[in-house]
């Protein structure tokens, strides 16, 4: 029998890709690179590509992923797949936009906190609550 | 028969509103099936990520990323995991009860605060009490997804970067179960070395391409990534659990207003024949 690697593909959303294979192969940022079992540990950086798992000399799965990092020990191989194409200046653009639309909502901030406030609005919220528990127990 | 006109009017309105709040509740319970398989979904690679991040902590003790290292606390940072829309019962004043106990906390320590807020009703609700919020996603609807957020979290890894503050949390609800969701603020970073003990056993070094710390970087970034998408996810299956009990006990008390309506209604209708009989019967009786 020939020899075979535990394979994992995950990417933070879900399990892309779990079981055994003969040979893994991905697109590492200095150049492609082919896994067999029994590899030396290693980490690396993963380009967006294909990631080919062979199960068996017949059978063949591609997966495509968009970057990512790619862990190899000697029994596991686990690719940490990207959900998307993660470049920095797009990273940086949403990071700007998800700051220019807090501080268009905050247009008229004071800076401190109303505690007294929050705190009166979430007591009356939690009243409230209570009120409908009390009544829903008492209407069984 | 005209009596009773207004209670039986209210009568159908209730039940009207029962008919709504029992779509919505089964419409939740659907929901937080898939949500909830969404949130097991992103289970293992937070578990592999952190794995291999204690090992590489390991191997490489010399090198102290920044994210591993404890500084004085002078400003914190804070993101809050909300829903973007309401009736999910006390989802979000349960959580953020619990947050304002921690900003008074970090106030009387003199510590400032900065929020990140993801979901419209946290937006809604901090920029009311003028919290300093720095950034905000909202409408992401019922499958986030990571990119959503990158742009969120990088600007929160950016500023502990920076050091413009010391410390990061996450505030999200915990899935408990269907009826319990426990509301919670975990600290991100720096990551703690407790966190990252782990037993190993022979020691071991990966090969690394392009080098360990480049590595280091993106799998630490990824790794908080990784943690504040999954509290979005289980964030999301609360609160379609907590909507669905909501939902439940409205119809439930749309039910009991609708008995107790009933019973009303009855007593005057019967009270309005009764009278028309003794009316009927003075009247023969006269003639």
């Amino acid at each position: 029998m020939t020899m075979t690697v535990h394979v994992d593909i995950v990417s933070a959303e879900k399990e892309i890709y779990s079981g055994l294979a003969e040979m893994v192969f991905a697109s590492a940022e200095l150049g492609e690179v082919g896994i067999a079992p029994r590899h030396a540990p290693f980490i690396t950086k993963l380009m967006p590509g294909e990631v080919r798992v062979k199960v068996n000399e017949t059978e063949q799965q591609s997966f495509y992923v968009s970057g990512g990092l790619l862990e190899v020990q000697p029994h596991v191989v686990t690719v940490l797949a990207d959900t998307a194409i993660r470049a920095k200046d797009i990273d940086e653009a949403a990071a700007l936009e998800a700051k220019a639309r807090a501080e268009e909502s905050l247009s008229d901030k004071s800076g401190k906190i109303d505690y007294a406030k929050a705190q009166a609005e979430l007591a009356e919220a939690i009243m409230q609550l209570r009120t409908l528990e009390k009544l829903r127990k008492r209407g069984m | 028969m005209a009596v009773g006109k207004e209670i039986r009017t209210q009568i159908t309105s209730i039940k009207n509103t029962q008919k709504i709040t029992r779509a919505m509740e089964m419409v939740a319970a659907s929901k937080m099936r898939k949500t909830k398989e969404k949130m097991d979904a992103t289970r293992p690679y937070s578990k592999k990520i952190s794995q291999i991040i204690k090992h590489l902590a390991h191997a490489n003790p010399e090198y102290k990323h920044p994210f591993l290292q404890e500084r004085d606390v002078k400003r914190v940072g804070v993101i809050v995991v909300s829903s973007d829309r309401g009736l999910c019962g006390g989802l979000n004043s349960n959580l953020f009860r619990v947050i304002l106990k921690h900003f008074q906390e970090w106030e009387q320590a003199k510590i400032e605060i900065d929020v990140a807020v993801i979901g419209s009703k946290g937006v809604s609700f901090f920029s009311g009490i003028n919290a300093n919020i720095v950034g905000q996603v909202t409408k992401l609807g019922d499958t986030p997804h990571l990119e959503d957020i990158a742009g969120l979290i990088k600007l929160m890894l950016d500023a502990f970067y920076q050091k413009e503050i010391d410390a990061l949390y996450l505030a999200s609800n915990e899935f408990v179960n269907t009826m319990t969701q426990k509301p919670g603020v975990e600290k991100l970073l720096p990551i703690s070395e407790t966190d990252l003990e782990e037993d190993l056993s022979g020691h071991w070094d990966y090969l690394y391409e392009p080098d360990a710390q480049e590595v280091l970087d993106i799998l630490l970034s990824r790794f908080v990534e990784a943690i504040v998408y999954q509290g979005l996810v289980e964030n999301n299956a609360c609160e379609q659990s907590a909507r669905m009990v909501a939902m439940k006990s409205a119809s439930d008390n749309a039910g009991n207003i609708i008995d107790e309506l009933q019973l009303v209604y009855n007593k005057a209708r019967q009270a309005a024949i009764t009278q028309e009989i003794s009316e009927i019967v003075s009247g023969a009786a006269a003639v």
